[in-house]
């Protein structure tokens, strides 16, 4: 038990620096710069933290841990609850990570508001560390609502032309989701408090609640519902395209970096374990879905004129696998889609960060505008190239370990949806290195690009760190994969309990018909 | 000391006191004297706020009619918040508006005192008086701008309606006294509670009629039809004070009429209001998404609010009971702000009340727009606002009364009128300044009443429990 209240700090920290953001006068725009290094050093003290948190994780543990539990409103049974497992670990690091290199991103492109801007950064921050902390459905639910409101703001303020439809699609969307599930978790609460006579939003005591199949159903579908459109499962994604288009770059590497992991960790860490026949029952519908989205997202990503959105409809079909490997509930799917999302930060969040590069030098993102690039910025184009490649998941780089694990879970459970998401891996490629090709490759066709300037020493200071970790992760995920091993151990288990009640389900004469008609998920518990 | 018979009445003494004091302050003010008749009214409410507190978990009585528990106390220290803020709020915007400040201040108090009276009132006749002193006053407020049509038109569809609905209410009264032989709620509950009167239909007649009354002053569907006009014509700052405190008082003797004496027929009233908050909820927020003048969307949204109003109402748990009296509170400190803010940067020959007079509004006055998006997010319900609490209060008591149609519908409108609360702060924030005009000197009185109006609903958003324990013990003694 850590002396400092650890996970509190963490969430803590960046809305205090926002709010002393605030506080620093800033008249005429005369101190953006010092605001902008107050902002920087904040995130950097809390990429430190998280750092410091992962050093002092037990790794061997599948509990909860640094758990801090204070009574806030007694009377519901609400407590301000937070703790760490393997699962919410990394993915609070990447949020940690990715902060700062979002931050230095925008040291140049945004110039108006540039306080309110690290502000909306920092708070946004604050939010998305507690929706992967919290312990308590209650407290869930006011970080994933609140994440929204900074989040609005960056798109609708720093946005690009259409701003205003994003934003307020975005926040729609995801707001018309999301109350169903708030419903739900009432509903939870109640169901505990005529079980036991008291009000409890607390995570474990939910998971010891047995809840009857039909209204685990309805759970299931509220809280799926929530993380499907946040996501975004097909056919819930058409925020996205606009969202990160219309968002500026930061927003957009916080988008796709952190935010869309908020509904992948939502279904490993709530919708999945907490109605596991539910899920169990809806794993191939959802599965389903997760194909197409791979498939769909591949094929309208190739056809994009514009990178940005090129890279906003890859992220479908990335995401798509994150929860395929859910959907699949083994080791190897769960630790692959748990990994992935921390891959598809990186890269992601590195194609974000280079097409952002590419849209200050040229102030548009249209394919056509650019080719030849290798001639005149070599080093930003060497970077895209690893960025790229990590993306479509070459070996020796991070997104060939996750996709590899995915389709691994997924053929032990049904090979039918492994061999389509397969295809989803070699469309990456054609889309990717296409568009590669077409922005770097050949002469340098329109004299605007002859005099781009190659990296400067703040992008230098970006993408170093999305390069390496990019191969850090390549050729050594198992300082990634064993922390989180025991956390998706437990919860595989917990996922198997239900499975035999499936089969049991399916086959109401078992003598004549489970002999022949063995299902995929009782091929996968006898394979185990 | 008069004698603890008048006990319970104090706080109204109070505000009556100032009332009075206000009208004479005003009848001896030279031409051209300045009086500082927003003290003297600010005295009056303090008073009443103490006596209130002094007065807490007391259970005093007078004259049988007139009990002051817990309940109608904190709906009371409610309406002494609202006026407070409403007097602050209203000094520099008199000025500007050249209205007349004593009748002004006199005609709040005695509003006050009118909703004072009914929060407590045990007895039918005594809510009526109280209700028409109230309505009298506020009548009259709506109108207050005489050279203006839309002040005037406002204040007279509001006085022909409102007369409509105090018929039907007192009609409901004499059917009411007709069957049971009194007008005290206890006795009235007590007689419906024997069963000697079951499935009487005179006994559904009075009932409906009251009930008439009751959804007219909270302007629940299909009797909201005043309230769009009625808020956008009246001074702005009237319309903050009358759709907050005439609500507030009114919903605190809906639910003591209904949870009380009507207690026992929850099976027969019960689905009317069911139906009538779910209409309330929809039409309030459907309506609002198409409009285009602010006050006309705040009117609409306050429409909808009286629908998650009755949400707890129908519930008619203490969880729900208790859900009313935080959510009174809530939405009176956020919509008061959100129209406070309305009025304050609204001047006589440019009224600022259309949405693209907000256009940049950020970019000019940040403060102000950064108030004005604190109240519209409570409104719309985000944490880490009050409005978010309020509103997880209500479904919470609506989900444990089995009421999941009344949640789920609930949190559905909640999300579309996310869409029009939005607007204006897309407007404000996301668009480019239209008008070049400077807005008026805010006062800075007003301006720290509006901060601090704002960071208590953070405070509340975060920090809810001991509001939230103080309500569910205001309501525990009662019903």
């Amino acid at each position: 038990m850590a002396v400092v209240p650890m996970l509190s700090l963490l969430i803590a920290l960046p809305l205090a620096g926002a709010v002393l953001l605030l506080l620093v006068p800033n008249r005429e725009h005369g101190r953006d710069r010092l605001i902008q290094w107050l902002a920087l050093g904040i995130s950097l003290l809390e990429f430190a933290a998280t750092l410091r948190l992962w050093a002092g994780f037990n790794a061997m543990s599948a509990d909860f841990q640094f758990v801090e539990r204070v009574d806030w409103i007694p009377a519901f049974g609400i407590q301000y609850a937070v703790g760490v497992d393997g699962i919410s670990l990394f993915l609070v690091v990447l949020t940690g990570f990715l902060t700062p290199l979002a931050l230095l991103c925008s040291w140049e492109s945004v110039h108006k508001k540039v306080k309110v801007f690290a502000f909306f950064m920092l708070a946004l921050e604050s939010a998305m560390v507690g929706v992967f902390l919290s312990l308590d459905m209650f407290l869930f639910y006011i970080f994933w609502d609140a994440m929204l409101i900074p989040m609005y703001f960056l798109i609708g303020v720093w946005g690009y032309e259409r701003r205003i439809y994003a934003a307020v699609k975005f926040i729609l969307y995801t707001l018309a989701g999301s109350v169903l599930m708030l419903v739900a978790i009432l509903s939870l609460a109640w169901m505990h408090s005529v079980a036991t006579g008291a009000y409890s939003f607390s995570y474990q005591a939910m998971l010891e609640m047995s809840i009857p199949r039909h209204l685990q159903t309805w759970f299931f579908l509220a809280f799926a519902l929530a993380f499907a459109i946040k996501v975004p499962l097909f056919p819930f994604h058409t925020w996205l395209p606009d969202a990160h288009v219309e968002a500026p770059t930061a927003g957009s590497v916080i988008l796709a970096g952190v935010l869309l992991k908020m509904g992948t960790y939502g279904l490993v860490r709530f919708a999945f374990p907490l109605f596991p026949d539910a899920a169990v029952a809806f794993a191939p519908y959802l599965a389903s879905l997760a194909v197409i989205g791979i498939v769909y997202g591949a094929l309208v990503a190739m056809v994009q004129p514009d990178m940005k959105k090129l890279v906003a409809y890859s992220s479908v079909s990335h995401l798509g696998f994150v929860v395929l490997g859910i959907t699949a509930m083994n080791v190897q799917g769960l630790q692959g889609s748990v990994y992935q999302m921390l891959n598809h930060g990186v890269s992601t969040g590195g194609l974000f960060l280079i097409v952002g590069m590419l849209s200050d030098r040229r102030h548009t993102r249209l394919i056509s505008e650019f080719g030849g690039l290798k001639h005149v910025a070599p080093r930003l184009v060497a970077a895209f190239f690893v960025v790229t490649l990590s993306s479509i998941g070459l070996p020796g780089l991070n997104g060939f370990v996750g996709e590899f694990l995915i389709l691994f879970g997924a053929f032990r459970w049904d090979p039918r949806f492994a061999a389509i998401a397969a295809t989803g891996v070699i469309l990456s490629a054609v889309y990717m290195l296409w568009m590669f090709q077409r922005v770097n490759y050949g002469a340098v066709t329109n004299p605007k690009n002859e005099g781009m300037k190659d990296l400067s020493p703040r992008e230098w200071a970006i993408l170093v760190p999305i390069v390496a970790m990019t191969i850090l992760m390549g050729v050594a995920p198992s300082i990634f994969l064993n922390p989180m091993k025991p956390a998706v151990d437990r919860l595989v288990a917990r996922m198997a309990e239900a499975q035999p009640r499936r089969m049991v389900q399916l086959t109401p004469t078992p003598a004549s018909r489970s002999a022949k008609q063995v299902s995929p998920h009782a091929a996968a518990v006898a394979a185990r | 000391m008069i004698g603890p018979a008048l006990n319970a009445v104090i706080p109204v003494i109070c505000v009556t006191l100032a009332g009075l004091t206000c009208m004479l302050a005003e009848a001896f003010r030279k031409k051209g004297e300045r009086m500082p008749i927003g003290g003297l009214a600010i005295i009056g409410l303090l008073g009443a706020g103490v006596s209130s507190v002094l007065l807490w978990g007391r259970h005093a009585e007078s004259f049988g009619v007139v009990v002051a528990d817990d309940f109608g106390l904190f709906v009371g220290l409610v309406l002494v918040m609202v006026g407070v803020l409403t007097v602050v709020f209203s000094s520099s915007i008199l000025e500007r508006y050249k209205l007349p400040v004593g009748e002004y201040y006199a005609l709040m108090l005695f509003a006050l005192a009118g909703m004072m009276l009914m929060a407590i009132a045990n007895d039918l006749l005594v809510i009526f008086l109280a209700l028409e002193v109230f309505s009298l006053a506020v009548y009259v407020l709506t109108g207050l701008r005489r050279e203006s049509f839309a002040s005037t038109e406002a204040a007279f569809k509001y006085f022909l309606l409102g007369g409509f609905s105090s018929a039907f209410f007192l009609y409901g009264i004499a059917f009411t006294f007709g069957l049971v032989g009194s007008t005290r709620l206890d006795r009235i509950g007590g007689a419906i509670a024997s069963g000697s009167l079951d499935g009487h239909p005179l006994l559904l007649v009075a009932m409906g009629l009251l009930l008439v009354g009751f959804a007219f002053k909270v302007s629940a569907v299909p009797f909201h039809m005043w309230t769009p006009d009625a808020y956008e014509g009246a001074p702005t700052i009237v319309t903050g004070f009358m759709s907050t405190a005439v609500k507030a008082s009114a919903f605190a003797a809906f639910a003591r009429v209904f949870m009380s004496a009507f207690g026992p027929m929850r099976e027969d009233w019960g689905p009317v209001i069911w139906v009538i908050a779910i209409c309330t909820m929809v039409l309030g927020t459907v309506v609002g998404v198409a409009q285009t003048n602010l006050k006309r969307m705040l009117a609409y949204s306050s429409i909808a609010h009286a629908g998650y109003l009755l949400v707890a109402l129908v519930s008619g748990n203490d969880v729900g009971k208790a859900s009313l009296l935080f959510y009174l509170l809530v939405y009176a400190i956020t919509n008061l702000g959100a129209f406070a803010v309305i009025a304050i940067v609204s001047e006589p020959d440019t009224p600022r009340e259309q949405l693209r007079d907000y256009a940049g509004l950020w970019y000019t006055n940040p403060f102000v727009a950064g108030l004005l998006t604190v109240f519209l997010l409570s409104l719309g319900g985000f944490p880490p606002t009050a409005g978010f609490m309020a509103k997880w209060y209500v479904f919470t008591a609506a989900i444990s009364a089995g009421q999941y149609s009344l949640a789920i519908i609930g949190v559905l409108t909640s999300v579309v009128s996310v869409f029009f609360y939005l607007r204006v702060v897309v407007v404000m924030f996301m668009s480019e300044r239209s008008s070049q005009a400077a807005l008026p000197k805010p006062s800075p009185a007003a301006m720290v009443a509006l901060a601090v109006s704002a960071a208590v609903l953070f405070y509340l958003g975060v920090l809810p429990t001991r509001l939230l324990d103080l309500a569910a013990s205001s309501v525990a003694s009662i019903f």
